[in-house]
């Protein structure tokens, strides 16, 4: 589009882009070294690509001051590796991420993003997106002041993560947010609020990563008031969520914020979770909590609040609880000072506020529990959602269900990972 | 204008490269866009400032604020066309057609007499496949503007209208953040060229005239309904009108073109648009979802009666990349459109 072929030759020439000359790369890619004025030179090279080109980025470091977009198919952006291609957005000041991908069938490979402004690497509406061996980092530690996202595609459908690492981000290290068909796999996300976050998708796979030292591990949220709601078919399986005790830094307008420190996992609303063979330790809150979405007088009619078909197998639970924080921590000392390994608050009533007036809602909650190992598990039993913890009466009680059988998990596979690509 | 009148006799005494005369279609819908504004042949003088025959200024009730420039607009359709009226939305254009906007500050804010330095010109061309947006920089000279899609900063100093020195991180948007403001529905669309935003008068040569009903009366645009019936902005610099449809009208043209169902913000379910009614969607009572720092310590998008608490309005007082809304176009604050929306949510119930 946009007549980019036309002007390409300008771009090339006099931005000094050259044409790749080395053996080491990909026939007919866009070379851009580091270097001055690496702004436009990038730039020009993401608009000047054609759909299927390569863009490769040289090793070094890239100073940037302005967000980078890529808006044309199947290009392939790729760098010399996550430690040796650097775009620093130190002296970021214009627009509200790093890297912003809008077309689709797109790869973002071996190169890290540092220290943008707001987040990281955001797509929207880009399908058959892959981020693979990249690096995102506030390199000055946690911080309020930090982007939220670190990975970010919103709006995909088939989106693929792979060998990913996130630090720093003040909300989720990799958010998949309002998508379809979604894998992420080796990665680590440390020292995040939340490490990885699935929100109001459907269909995720999120297996073989490490979340660490955030505030909270995995988020599986579904949240009112979006154009997609009412996610599910979710499996979160072989992760290791340790040590996940990082005093929350989240800006308190955002939902994470309202996380506690100390957890592993946190499955609210949707309808269908599988959390299979995970290893959990070290959370001083807890290891797995099952909840509702937290607030009363929900006014979208589509959204169901309630976290309904949750399956936990096979899990290994290591040490944990016995440090909770925020609204859990009074409910401690009640249950022996020590919160369970999985917890569930207990609701399976809400209120509906429409313009016609409120009215009551319920559903049915079924979760099933299976282990090989010790695990314990405790029910808030508080009687709505959004209901005060102080209303809680605990019990050890699972939800009572409906007697039918949870379903199986749907696999997910993605066009851009078939066996051969792998 | 005068200096600009200047360049024209000087242009027509060298005479060494005199232009063809008026619009180049062939130009216009050639594959590769030409690397000079001035191939286009939409003015008759070097500066941009003389449309050429058929080229047509027009203004909007309520603008898009970049950083105080002044912008002029012009549309261009091909001889033998013409635009489709539409009630909402953009009119829809015949190809060929061109939407030209330059931006331009007088060496003091507000003062017509000043010079006038300007920066660049941004085309939205209908092609066969769609619109394009093609970024034009100006030289410092003011004589020719260069296609530079990688667009760029441009630092401007000028007096505001208390003649202090503002120094303005001005930024060229690249081609593809073009698309970030003007998406709807997965195309590249125009913004400003809707009834609601020209159903307003306009000083022609011929007289002052309602945009639309001189459209009509040029043959530009077909199926326009009497300006009485049609659909019409809020002028958000008229005083006499209310907060809230001074407002709204601003959020349309600054946040809607995003913040909308099929927008690129469409993921954050927060909709500014004029015709949003669901007080939720207008951001009352609203938890932003992705907001990330953005939000400030603040907890929903707007509480009424507080603007202190909303974060709407922390946004929009914002110059910090990653809090600032807009995300593209501002360095700056827009402090009328900010003295509005406070006012706006101060006297919400």
């Amino acid at each position: 589009m946009l007549g980019k072929l036309g002007v390409t030759a300008l771009y090339l020439g006099v931005l000094g882009v050259t044409a790749c000359l080395l053996s080491s790369c990909s026939p007919g890619a866009i070379i851009v070294a580091a270097g001055p004025d690496a702004q436009a030179r990038i730039q020009a090279a993401l608009i000047a690509a054609k759909p299927g080109q390569t863009v490769q980025l040289g090793e070094g470091k890239f100073d940037l001051q302005d967000g980078l977009s890529l808006d044309v198919a199947n290009v392939k952006l790729i760098g010399a590796g996550p430690e040796k291609t650097i775009l620093s957005f130190k002296a970021q000041t214009g627009a509200g991420e790093g890297l912003m991908v809008t077309s689709d069938g797109v790869t973002l490979e071996g190169f890290a993003v540092e220290d943008t402004r707001g987040d990281g690497i955001k797509s929207k509406g880009a399908d058959n997106i892959t981020y693979r061996n990249l690096r995102v980092e506030w390199t000055g530690g946690p911080k309020t002041d930090n982007g939220a996202y670190g990975i970010y595609p919103v709006e995909s459908e088939n989106v693929l993560i792979e060998k990913i690492v996130v630090r720093g981000s003040s909300d989720a290290g990799i958010y998949v947010g309002q998508s379809r068909n979604i894998i992420v796999r080796n990665s680590l996300a440390e020292q995040n609020v939340a490490g990885i976050e699935i929100e109001n998708s459907i269909n995720a796979d999120v297996y073989d990563n490490v979340t660490q030292g955030n505030t909270a591990g995995i988020l599986v949220f579904d949240l009112p008031g979006l154009p997609q709601v009412g996610g599910g078919n979710v499996r979160i399986a072989n992760n290791k969520s340790i040590n996940n005790n990082l005093a929350n830094f989240g800006k308190p307008g955002a939902i994470v914020s309202s996380v506690p420190k100390g957890v592993g996992l946190i499955v609210m609303a949707n309808k269908g979770v599988w959390v299979e063979n995970n290893e959990f330790a070290g959370n001083d809150t807890s290891h797995v909590l099952v909840v509702a979405y937290q607030y009363k007088d929900i006014d979208d009619a589509r959204y169901n609040p309630l976290p309904r078909d949750i399956a936990i197998r096979q899990n290994q639970f290591g040490p944990g609880g016995t440090a909770p924080d925020g609204p859990l921590a009074p409910l401690a000392p009640a249950v022996g000072g020590k919160l369970p390994d999985v917890l569930w608050d207990g609701a399976t009533r809400w209120t509906l506020k429409a313009v016609s007036g409120t009215s009551e809602k319920s559903d049915v909650v079924k979760i099933q529990m299976r282990h090989d190992g010790p695990s314990s598990y405790l029910n808030l039993n508080v009687p709505m959602v959004g209901a005060d913890l102080r209303t809680a009466q605990p019990n050890m009680d699972l939800p009572k269900g409906d007697g039918v059988a949870l379903p199986d998990f749907v696999p997910i596979s993605l066009p851009q990972d078939t066996p051969a690509k792998r | 204008m005068n200096m600009n009148f200047a360049l024209v006799v000087a242009g027509l005494v060298l005479g060494s490269c005199a232009p063809k005369q008026g619009v180049q279609d062939r130009v216009i819908l050639a594959k590769k866009p030409p690397e000079k504004l001035s191939a286009y042949g939409l003015f008759a003088d070097a500066g941009a400032t003389i449309p050429s025959p058929r080229v047509t200024p027009y203004v909007l009730n309520t603008a898009l604020f970049s950083d105080y420039a002044d912008k002029r607009r012009y549309v261009y359709v091909p001889q033998g066309q013409t635009i489709s009226y539409k009630a909402e939305g953009a009119f829809a254009f015949p190809v060929g057609s061109v939407l030209v906007k330059t931006f331009e500050y007088p060496a003091k804010l507000g003062d017509a007499a000043a010079p006038v330095r300007t920066l660049e010109t941004r085309l939205l061309v209908r092609t066969r496949d769609g619109w394009e947006g093609r970024p034009y920089i100006w030289n410092r000279e003011g004589t020719e503007a260069i296609l530079t899609p990688v667009g760029g900063p441009i630092n401007v100093q000028v007096h505001d209208r208390q003649d202090k020195l503002l120094n303005i991180a001005y930024r060229v948007p690249n081609q593809n953040q073009c698309k970030t403001c003007h998406l709807s529905a997965g195309q590249i669309s125009p913004i400003g060229p809707s009834a609601a935003s020209l159903n307003r008068s306009f000083s022609y040569a011929s007289g002052v005239q309602n945009q639309i009903t001189q459209w009509t009366k040029m043959g530009l645009l077909t199926g326009a309904p009497d300006p009485a019936g049609a659909p019409k902005n809020a002028d958000f610099s008229n005083i006499a009108l209310s907060p809230e449809a001074r407002a709204r009208s601003w959020l349309d043209m600054n946040c809607g073109h995003c913040h909308k169902p099929d927008g690129s913000a469409s993921n954050t379910g927060l909709f500014l648009t004029a015709s949003t009614t669901d007080p939720s969607h207008l951001g009352i009572g609203r938890r932003p979802v992705s907001a990330g720092k953005g939000s400030g310590d603040l907890l929903f998008d707007v509480v009424p009666g507080k603007p202190e608490e909303s974060i709407l309005y922390h946004r929009i007082t914002s110059t910090e990349a990653g809090v600032a809304m807009p995300e593209l176009g501002r360095s700056l604050v827009h402090e009328e459109a900010v003295a509005v929306i406070r006012e706006w949510i101060a006297e919400m119930e």
